[in-house]
Formats: structure tokens, C-alpha cells, sequence
């Protein structure tokens, strides 16, 4: 695959347009308290942070340093005075390389490796922009930042020989978000073993399916000998139109039981398709992230 | 159909034996598997095909490829349809066509005709000789096939019939020979000697055409009414033809002038009709035909006999009571007025009636006017014709100097001769010189002259004179003024002078000089004269140019006239000075004679059924067919991507005959329905829910759609920005829907658009008066204002308008209401940028108070805003809240954008407030007066 520097600066001028049309999004996280890394969001309560959050009366046990004598002046309790907790968001992303995600059922459609790139790196752009920490799974460990955007962008490059991708765990942050991305169409084992790690650390996130049309709707018919994109799977049928129904089914089935395992471990599960606009998914993204209570 | 099948090839067929075999292979191979890249192979390992027949080649592909090959095998083996018999004929052939107009229907055909008996006689090596029998006979030369083909093809029909068919008899070549008479079906003269002569040198084969033949006879004039008859061989059931007159209409241009039906009684040869025309057309007809019919038969020219010229005749002095016989124009009156059309009153009066002749009989003198206005006619091509009289002798008109109205100077007095009074004998006429107009008329010896007037001896008189007494003294004289001519009979029109005018000498006379025409044919009128043939027609009936043909002399066109036309003189116009003598191919008195031939002449149609070769047929098919299969075969394997599904051709066939049936009674069902109630209920509960803006539907989807995308995009703005809260808008049809939910329409104006009903006016106009606001959209801003003219949306705009009641309008003041509603605007932009803005005039009373920035402008919303700044299309948003329409050019369209949403976002406030901004502007003075 090539991938000259214009290429790639194609693809961050692309993605860094498409994370302008929202919001910055400020991750929210319930169970932040103990990865705590100061940072520059308030937590809307009292704790370690540079604001001013609230006076509270000094109970026992304060110390007296902490009292603070100016407001303590005018009034004849002594108070203490509170700063409001700030902390920063580390989400891992995982963009699934196999070549599965090379597909595109048509000449006119991204395939769906792009789109999940694009996606990835949106989704990177605001949360760097809202300043949150931000890495991919099996790379560095999650960085705040602009300057963050040209590793990623590295690190999104190149291909994996194999047929199907499984989750890396390995840059997953303890308490922090990970947003997978992949088409899930390979074995489940892998990613199962993945969410389980995950949930063990505290991770909380996202699965987003990727899927092209075709994938969707099969619209194949005759005889075909059907292929994996490796080359290691290969299914021969006589008439392919006569599969489609069992194919829907499993594949409902497959989507099932991703959704199953993404509501048992907390996280938010969605397909996307490369035929529909990468916003609508970049918007989900964004609310799964958010909505995380 | 089988009995006319023959094989070129016929042991191909045992081809077709291999077909069951084919059947078998093609059965038991499946069509291969594509392979497809396909991720989510994953999920499919393990589904088994539930149907393995599917791997069999389907039999109706089987059945179109057995069919390919069975139309590929058949083509081969060379089949033919109606194989010719071979033909047993030998020795030399002659092929005879009566190549006259009567050919001319089915020419094409007898060509083939003949072709193809050259043809066989080329193929067996016979010469052959082809002959038309139009022309004038000439020895019969056998050559070869090869010679005759192109020169047949050359071959045209004559415009006449064949005339003397006896004379080929005698031309025949030597030796026995095989003949194919290829008739037109009449009975020529000679036929029967010549048949006979045939008979004798060996067997004749004639070939007739069943098609009906008709000819139009010459139309005669008749008591005012044109007679027009036609013939037709054979007789058979009662038809009725149409017969065309064509003439040149007023710009000169060839048109019909009349039509009329013509119907032939059963049984009956000949019929005839009457046509009674206005003369103003009737003289300009110049041919009727049977329309139709392309032979020169069936077209008949006119010449003179058709026209009734306009003469005018005025004579001198006032008419003497009592004495009719004596009157200088009595016999003139007598002769003229069965044949030509006569005009009364004063030559003042009768010039602009444009006369093609006008006589004066024994006029003297002419006021100065007169005579201007008759050489202007003269120049014209008018004939003015003079008669002598007691005033022309006695005046002193032309006695010294040529009079421009006399050919001649006359003498003083003139003579008398041959009276009780005078000397000698009355004076009879000379034979008409040739080159006069009169040669070739005989002269009745007791046309005598007693008196005349003389002409002065002059070098150009002997040119002049045109008639001569026997004494060599001129009796008619003429000269040439412009395109028409001046003619001088040097006595009197009545019988005093000379006993002309009682003979029927004096008739001919006027024939000949074009001032009457003749109630019948008469051949003794083109004697002694040398006729130009102007244009001919060819066999087919085509009127054409005679270019430089020799002229025919009177005695053959008498001749011609009586018998029909032949290669002396083929039919057409012919032309002697003023007077057209019309040729037809059919007189009055042909009789189309069904031919009858000899017992031993064998007689056979024209039609004969051609040798058809299938073989180019059957593989054009067997090659559909299998362009058919591959479609077929790559929809079966999946690699057509039209057909995604494996629907075999019969279910999609099936579905599309379903849907054809079935959707013109699902239309018909749509059509039938009432209109709802609860739909209008539940609509107008819609308008009146929130505030909604509406446009009007123009019919046009496309300008729709902007408009009401222009409208949710200005709602979206009203909400973000002001207390007013629109609904989601509406499109308004102007017919149906009621107006009064509405605040306010907009109005974009298509150059289109249909006029609204007068119901819908009455609504409309309702919805003004009642504080509705229309704004129109004329959405010309980019180009009104260029070129002066009225774009085609604001011409529509005119029209829609005149039926509102509109009070007077004018460009928006700069102190306007508008300009402050909610923000301050100067100008009011949509997609363009055109200043031109116009709402309800000012009343004229309104004064710029002291103090004051504006008017007192406190009454009255305007009616209607016009404008044609496409605003809708500035204001238009796509569902996902983007812009539909760029706006300008980068920041500053966007700008323009704003701007836009603001003059929206003020018309609204404008609409919904009314004048409270302009009482706003008071605010300071009442504070000032409540502090106080």
C-alpha cells in the first residue's frame, strides 16, 4: 500500500474536517478518580485542581495551612477553601488492519479500512481538541495534544497480513475509554478475551462494526466460489441468491451477539456502513463516549 | 408456405439429428463459478445449497440454445421461399413496354419486371431486344442481356399513348422469337396486327397490371361553371377520385385553389362533376389533376379557354336613343360578353379594376390624367384596342406627332370608298401577312370596307400593320407601349364603316389578339401559327421547362389537338405572343379501351411471387438467439449486474406484464377518489398551529422545492434569532387550499406558470385585503435591468398581476418600514443583488417631520413586496442544515447570506408587527412628554 506524505495529509485534512463540525467533546467519566492525571476539566466537585470550587466551613483534622485567612477575616468561623477536581480522559483507539477491512463492494465507496481510519482519527482530532489523552491500542501510551495527531497518524498506517484483526490490549489505560473499530466479521474468541482484559482494567468504550453495503445486502446470485480477502477462507455455492436469507440471518446473529457482548462489558455497540456519511458515525462515537454513566 | 420451400443445400439437415445430443452436453454442464472476493465468507462456511438442481443448465436456456443452433443449421442448408421454376424459354427474347403515361402508375414495377426476365434471359444466354412502344418505331436489334439492363433502367414513360403499333409489326427482327408484352392494359391502334405479327414468330406472354387507370379529360367552360370529366378502364365498382385545382394563390406560390369529388357509377367508364368558382381564382387556375394518380393522364392543363378576360369597353359621346344597332360598341357587347368579363363606367373607374383589355371605340381625346393612368396600365401588359369612328376622324388627335395611345399617325379626314358618294369598289381584305397575328384565319370575301381612317405613309408603318385591305392600305395596325401594346383598327366597331364587325372574321380577330377566348376547342385557331412549347409534362405528370425545343407549327397542333399528343408534340403549354394553347395527354374524347388480346397470347399479372432466401434470415436469428444465450448465461452465473437476484427471464417477463396491467388501474383508482375531508381538516390544523410561512406552488418541482427549503431555512433563523417561532412551512396551491391560514405567501413567479383560476383570484385578493402579505419572487435579479426588456418571469409576473388588486406601488423608500422592522437594512440581497424593490406607494401626504429620520408612515402593511433577488434560494437549507445555494463568493457571499436571512427575518417582523416599528420611532417624543 502506498502512502506518500500527501496521501497522509490528505486523509488528516479529511479527518480534521470532518471534527470540526462538532463540538469538542469533553469525556466524562464516573470511575476517573483513581487514574487520576490533573488536567484541565473540572469534575464539578472538590479535589486536586488549580479553580476555586467552593468556601466550606474547616472541620477538625483540616489542616491549618489549608485554611484560608482572607475569607476567614470577615466572619468568625474559619473557612477552607476548596479547588475544583480537574482530570483528563485517556481513550485508546483500535482500527482494525486486517485485510477483511481492505473490501469495498463497490468502486465508487471507501473501503472500510478507510472509513475506519477516517473515523479513528475524527474521533482522535475532537478529543485532542477537548483535550483528553488519546493512543492507539499496541502503540504508545495515550497523549494529549495537537502534536499527538502525526503519531497516530503513523501508527494508523500500513496493513496486517492476516484475515481477520483481534483487539490489541496492550496501550489499553486502566479506568480510561477504548473505541474499537472493525468490521467483527472474523472469529469472536479474540475479541471476547479483549472486552474481558478490558473490563478487568475498568475500560469502558465503544465497538463500531464498520460494514460495506455489500456485506449488508449480498447481492450476489449464480455460482459463485466466495473468497476471503486473505485468501485462507474460500466457500463454493451454486446459487448464491439461494444463501442470501441465511446469510441475513447469520449475520443479524453475528450483530446480536457483538451487541450482547458490548452490553455485558458496559460498552456501546453500532454498525456503520461505508455507503452512509462517516458524520452520522463520528456523532455516535461522540455520544457513546460521553454517555457513559 | 412448406409447399414453396426448397433446399440449396438439403443434406445439412441431417444437422438437425445432432441436436438431441447437444441437448444431453449442454444439459450436463453447469456454468463455472466466479470467484468473489468476499469478507464475510466468514459467516457463510457451513450453509450447504439446499437445491443442487441448480447446477443443471435450466431448460429454457437449453431450448434457446437448441433453437439457435436449429436456425443456424436450417440457414445453412440455404432454403427459399417460392423457388422461380426454371424457365423452359429459348432462343431470342423481346420484351415490349407500352411506355406510355398510362405506364407511368406502376413504372417501377414493370422495370422489375422486365429486370428480371433480363435477368433469367442473361442467366440462359438469350439475347434480347426491349423495345417502348411510345416511340417512334425502329428496328428491333437483339443484344445481349448485359446491353439492355442499364438502358432500361433509363427507361421513362412517354407522356403519350403508344400510336401506331402496326408500324412495330414491320420492324421485327428475324427468326422465330419468344415476346413479353408487358401492356398497360388499353386498347392502342394497331394492337391487334401487332399481336398477330408476334403470334407468328413464336409465343407471346403479356403481362397486365390490375391496377385501375384514370384520366382527366381538358375542363371545359360552361355557362359559368367549369365541366370536368374523367375516365378509367377497367369499369368496375363505383369509386369516387378527387380532382385538385392548382394555381399560382396571390404571392405566386403553387397551392390548391379547389377540390371536388368525382364519382364513378358502377359499371360506369366515365363521370363527370361541375365546379363553379369565383373568375378572380378561376383565372388562376392553371391545372386540375386526379390526386393520387402520377401520370401525365391524369393532369389536364388550361390555356385560354378557362380565362374570362376583363375587358372594358368605352366608346364616345353619349348613346343615341332608339339606335342600338348604330352604337359604336353594340357588336363588341354582342361578340365579347358570352367569352370575357365586361366592365362598365368611366376609364378613371375601370383603371384600378386592372382590365386585361380595354377598348375605345371611335375615342378621341383623353385628359391628361386618363392618359397617364392608360400608359402606366400599358406599361403593365395591358392591350388597349381602338376603334376608328366619325370623332377620331374628325379630331386632330395624332395628325402631326405620334400620339403615345395611336400605333400611327393618321391622315386628315380619311376616305371613302366604294359609297353612293365615291369612287370606285368597297375594299376587301388582303390575306393576313405572316407574322401577323391573324395569319392563318381565312378571309371571307364579303367582309368589305367602305370607310376607314388612313394612316400617314411612315418609315415603321409597314411593321405595324397587321391587317391590310387589298389595296395595301392599313386595316389594323399596333405598336408596342411597354409590356402591352397599343392596337388601332382603322374602322369603325359597328357596321357603319365596313361589314367586319357582322362577319364572323371579327370574332376570330379578337380570339387572335388575346381579347377573348373561345367558348370550345377549335383547331382552326392555332392554324398558320408557330407554337413555342413553354413547359411539358413528363409521363409522371411533372410540369418541366421546355428549354429550347422547336416550335410546332399550326398545322400539327391542329392535328395534335384532335388525335392527342405524340413525339411531334408532346403534351404541355405552348405559347404564340399573348395566347397559351394547352396540350393534354387526354382530349375531350379519349375512351380508355380495355385491351383485348389473342386466344394464343398467354396473360399474366404483374405480381409475381419473388424467390425469397431465408438463409440470411435464419442466421440473423440463430446470431440473436445467441447473443440472447450470453445475456441469459451470464445472468445465470451471476455476472450480469443489471438482474441481482437469479430471477429467470419468465417470472421477470410475468412481473413486468403484472405491473403494466396492474398500474393503470391502481392510476384509475387514484383518480376516482374524492378528495378527503379529514386531509383538508387536519391540513389547516397544521397552518394554524404556530405561525407558518407558505409559498406558492408553481407546478415547477424544482422552484418548489427551493422555495420551501428557503422557507425552513429562514424559519430555522425567525427561531434562533426572534420570538417568532415558525412551524415547519407549506406549499400553498392557490386553487384548492384556503389562504386564510396564512400570514404570508412567498411567491416565486416561473415564466410558466399557469394563470390562476378567477376563484382563485377572488381568494387571493380576499387574502390581500384582509392583511395577508405576497412577496413576489421573480428571481431575475442577475439579469433584469440588462437590455431594457421585461425578463419572461416578470412579463408572467404582469399578467398574474393585473388580476390583483394592487394599490399603487414604488421603489422602497429608504425610510421604509422594512428597512428597520428588526434590523437596519440598506439593501435587500438574496442569491442576488438587484436594488430594484417595490411595495405600496406612500400616501402622498406623508411629510418628513422636524427632527424626525423618518416619515410618518404609520398605516397599512404592503400588500405585496416585488422583487427578484431569489431570496428562497438565499435562504435555502438542505435537511442537514447546510446551505443549498452558494451565495456570492466566499466571505462575502456569506455575508450577502446574512444579510438575506435578515431583509427575510424583517419582512416577517413586517408581516406580523405591522407598523409598530414606525410608532417605535415616536418612543423619544413620548418619553419627553411622559417625563414632563
Amino acid at each position: 500500500m502506498i502512502q506518500p506524505a500527501d496521501l497522509r495529509a490528505d486523509l488528516r485534512a479529511r479527518a480534521e474536517a470532518l471534527g470540526q463540525s462538532l463540538p469538542a467533546l469533553l469525556a466524562e467519566a464516573d470511575q476517573l478518580a483513581r487514574s487520576v492525571q490533573l488536567g484541565a476539566h473540572g469534575r464539578r466537585r472538590a479535589g486536586q485542581g488549580d479553580e476555586f470550587w467552593q468556601y466550606r466551613p474547616a472541620h477538625a483534622g483540616d489542616a491549618a495551612r489549608s485554611i484560608d485567612w482572607r475569607r476567614s477575616a470577615r466572619s468568625d468561623t474559619h473557612f477552607v477553601r476548596e479547588r475544583e477536581w480537574q482530570a483528563v480522559q485517556s481513550v485508546t483507539l483500535w482500527v482494525d488492519r486486517a485485510r477483511a477491512m481492505g473490501f469495498s463492494g463497490d468502486a465508487n465507496r471507501p473501503a472500510k479500512a478507510d472509513r475506519a481510519r477516517l473515523l479513528a482519527l475524527a474521533l482522535a482530532v475532537l478529543l485532542l481538541r477537548g483535550g483528553e489523552r488519546v493512543g492507539l491500542a499496541g502503540g504508545d501510551p495515550p497523549r494529549p495534544g495537537r502534536a499527538q495527531l502525526m503519531p497516530l497518524l503513523a501508527q494508523l498506517d500500513g496493513d496486517a497480513p492476516e484475515d481477520f484483526g483481534a483487539p490489541l490490549t496492550a496501550g489499553l489505560v486502566p479506568h480510561g475509554r477504548a473505541v474499537f473499530l472493525s468490521d467483527f466479521l472474523g472469529p469472536l474468541p479474540p475479541l471476547e478475551a479483549a472486552l474481558a482484559e478490558a473490563t478487568e482494567q475498568g475500560v469502558r468504550g465503544a465497538l463500531l462494526q464498520v460494514l460495506d453495503p455489500a456485506e449488508e445486502e449480498f447481492p450476489f446470485g449464480g455460482r459463485v466460489i466466495f473468497a476471503s480477502m486473505g485468501g485462507t477462507l474460500s466457500h463454493e455455492t451454486q446459487s448464491a441468491a439461494e444463501l442470501r436469507a441465511r446469510y441475513l440471518d447469520r449475520l443479524a446473529e453475528r450483530k446480536a451477539r457483538l451487541a450482547d457482548l458490548a452490553r455485558s462489558a458496559g460498552w456501546h455497540f453500532s454498525t456503520h456502513h461505508t455507503g452512509q456519511p462517516a458524520q452520522s458515525a463520528l456523532l455516535w462515537l461522540y455520544q457513546a463516549l460521553e454517555g457513559g454513566r | 408456405m412448406i409447399a414453396g420451400l426448397a433446399f440449396t443445400t438439403p443434406w445439412l439437415l441431417l444437422g438437425l439429428l445432432a441436436l438431441p445430443v447437444l441437448w444431453l452436453l449442454l444439459r450436463a454442464i453447469p456454468p463455472a463459478p466466479i470467484r468473489r472476493r468476499f469478507p464475510g465468507v466468514a459467516l457463510l462456511l457451513g450453509l450447504e445449497d439446499k437445491d443442487r438442481q441448480a447446477d443443471r443448465t435450466p431448460w429454457w436456456l437449453l431450448l434457446l440454445r437448441a433453437l439457435a443452433v436449429a436456425a443456424a443449421i436450417l440457414g445453412f442448408a440455404g432454403p427459399i421461399l417460392n423457388p422461380e421454376p426454371g424457365q423452359p424459354g429459348t432462343g431470342p427474347l423481346v420484351i415490349l413496354l407500352d411506355g406510355g403515361w398510362a405506364d407511368a402508375r406502376d413504372w417501377a414495377r414493370r422495370q422489375e419486371r422486365a429486370l428480371a426476365a433480363l435477368e433469367e434471359a442473361g442467366r440462359a444466354g438469350r439475347p434480347v431486344a426491349v423495345a417502348s412502344l411510345a416511340d417512334t418505331p425502329q428496328a428491333l436489334l437483339p443484344g445481349t442481356a448485359a446491353d439492355w439492363q442499364g438502358r432500361l433502367g433509363a427507361l421513362q414513360p412517354k407522356p403519350w399513348l403508344p400510336q401506331d403499333l402496326a408500324a412495330w409489326g414491320t420492324n421485327l427482327p428475324e427468326g422465330g422469337f419468344e415476346t413479353l408484352w408487358l401492356s398497360d392494359g388499353l386498347a392502342h391502334p394497331g394492337a391487334d396486327d401487332l399481336a398477330a405479327a408476334l403470334l407468328d414468330h413464336g409465343p407471346l406472354r403479356v403481362v397486365a397490371s390490375p391496377r385501375p387507370l384514370y384520366a382527366l379529360h381538358p375542363a371545359l367552360f360552361d355557362g359559368g361553371k367549369i365541366r370536368l370529366a374523367a375516365s378509367r378502364s377497367p369499369a368496375t365498382t363505383e369509386t369516387t377520385v378527387e380532382i385538385s385545382a392548382r394555381g399560382p394563390d396571390p404571392s405566386g406560390t403553387d397551392r390548391e385553389l379547389a377540390r371536388l369529388p368525382l364519382t364513378f357509377a358502377a359499371g360506369a367508364p366515365r363521370a363527370e362533376a361541375e365546379l363553379d368558382l369565383p373568375p378572380e381564382l378561376r383565372n388562376r387556375i392553371t391545372r386540375f389533376e386526379i390526386l393520387g394518380q402520377r401520370t401525365a393522364g391524369a393532369v389536364s392543363l388550361t390555356d385560354d379557354t378557362l380565362k374570362r378576360r376583363k375587358v372594358a369597353i368605352l366608346s364616345g359621346g353619349a348613346d343615341r336613343e332608339g339606335m342600338q344597332l348604330l352604337s359604336p360598341t353594340h357588336y363588341l357587347r354582342q361578340a365579347l360578353s358570352p367569352v370575357a368579363d365586361l366592365l362598365d363606367g368611366s376609364l378613371s373607374d375601370v383603371l384600378p379594376a386592372k382590365p386585361d383589355v380595354i377598348i375605345l371605340a371611335d375615342v378621341a381625346r383623353l385628359t391628361q390624367s386618363e392618359q397617364d393612368g392608360l400608359l402606366d396600365w400599358l406599361d403593365g401588359g395591358g392591350l388597349l384596342l381602338r376603334f376608328a369612328g366619325p370623332r377620331l376622324a374628325a379630331s386632330d388627335v395624332a395628325r402631326g406627332d405620334e400620339d403615345p395611345l395611336m400605333p400611327v399617325r393618321l391622315r386628315e379626314g380619311g376616305r371613302a370608298v366604294g359609297g353612293s358618294m365615291s369612287w370606285g369598289e368597297p375594299k376587301t381584305l388582303a390575306p393576313f401577312p405572316e407574322g401577323s397575328p391573324f395569319h392563318g384565319l381565312a378571309v371571307p370575301p364579303e367582309v368589305t370596307v367602305t370607310e376607314q381612317v388612313l394612316a400617314q405613309p411612315d418609315p415603321e408603318l409597314a411593321g405595324r400593320t397587321i391587317a391590310a385591305l387589298a389595296d395595301g392600305t392599313p386595316l389594323v395596325t399596333r405598336k408596342a407601349v411597354g409590356a402591352g401594346q397599343v392596337v388601332l383598327v382603322h374602322v369603325t366597331a359597328n357596321a357603319e364603316w365596313s361589314s367586319l364587325p357582322l362577319s364572323g372574321l371579327f370574332m376570330q380577330m379578337l380570339e387572335r389578339l388575346a381579347v377573348s377566348t373561345r367558348a370550345g376547342g377549335g383547331a382552326e385557331q392555332v392554324q398558320g401559327l408557330t407554337w413555342a412549347p413553354e413547359r411539358l409534362l413528363d409521363g409522371y405528370g411533372q410540369l418541366a421547362d421546355a428549354g429550347q425545343l422547336a416550335g410546332v407549327p399550326g398545322e400539327t397542333m391542329a392535328k395534335v389537338l384532335t388525335t392527342g399528343p405524340g413525339p411531334a408534340a408532346p403534351p404541355g403549354l405552348y405559347r404564340n405572343e399573348e395566347r397559351r394553347v394547352a396540350v393534354n395527354a387526354v382530349n375531350a374524347e379519349t375512351a380508355l379501351t380495355p385491351a383485348s388480346w389473342p386466344l394464343a397470347a398467354t396473360v399474366e399479372g404483374l405480381e409475381t411471387a419473388r424467390a425469397l432466401a431465408l438463409k440470411g434470415w435464419l442466421l440473423a436469428g440463430a446470431l440473436v438467439l445467441l447473443a440472447l444465450d450470453v445475456l441469459a448465461a451470464l445472468a445465470l452465473s451471476g455476472r450480469l449486474p443489471g438482474l441481482r437476484r437469479a430471477v429467470t427471464v419468465p417470472m421477470l417477463a410475468a412481473t413486468l406484464l403484472a405491473g403494466a396491467v396492474l398500474a393503470p388501474g391502481s392510476l384509475r383508482a387514484q383518480e376516482a377518489a374524492p378528495p378527503p375531508d379529514p386531509a383538508a381538516d387536519a391540513r389547516a390544523i397544521e397552518a394554524t398551529r404556530g405561525v407558518v410561512l407558505a409559498h406558492v406552488l408553481t407546478g415547477d418541482a424544482k422552484v418548489d422545492e427551493v422555495a420551501d427549503a428557503g422557507l425552513r431555512g429562514l424559519g430555522e433563523e425567525l427561531w434562533r434569532r426572534t420570538a417568532i417561532e415558525p412551524e415547519e412551512p407549506m406549499g400553498v396551491d392557490l386553487e384548492t387550499d384556503e389562504l386564510a391560514f396564512y400570514p404570508f405567501l412567498y411567491w416565486p413567479v416561473t415564466a410558466n406558470q399557469p394563470l390562476p383560476s378567477p376563484a382563485a383570484y377572488a381568494k387571493l385578493n380576499r387574502f390581500l385585503r384582509t392583511g395577508g402579505m405576497i412577496l413576489f419572487d421573480t428571481r431575475d435579479g442577475d439579469v433584469a435591468g440588462y437590455g431594457g426588456g421585461a425578463t419572461p418571469e416578470a412579463q408572467v409576473l404582469q399578467v398574474i398581476a393585473a388580476g390583483l388588486d394592487i394599490p399603487p406601488l414604488e421603489p422602497l423608500p429608504r425610510d421604509h418600514v422594512l428597512t428597520r422592522s428588526f434590523y437596519l437594512l440598506q439593501e435587500f440581497p438574496g442569491r442576488y443583488n438587484a436594488p430594484d424593490l417595490w411595495v405600496e406607494a406612500a400616501p402622498p401626504d406623508a411629510t418628513l417631520e422636524d427632527g424626525m429620520p423618518f416619515r410618518r408612515l404609520n398605516d397599512g402593511v404592503t400588500p405585496v413586496i416585488l422583487g427578484g433577488n431569489d431570496w428562497a434560494g438565499a435562504w435555502a437549507i438542505r435537511p442537514d442544515g447546510s446551505p443549498m445555494f452558494a451565495v456570492g463568493r466566499g466571505a462575502a457571499g456569506e455575508q450577502m447570506r446574512e444579510i438575506a436571512y435578515r431583509f427575510g427575518i424583517n419582512v416577517v417582523m413586517h408581516v406580523l408587527t405591522g407598523n409598530y416599528k414606525s410608532d417605535q420611532v415616536h418612543v423619544p417624543a413620548l418619553l419627553e412628554r411622559l417625563g414632563q
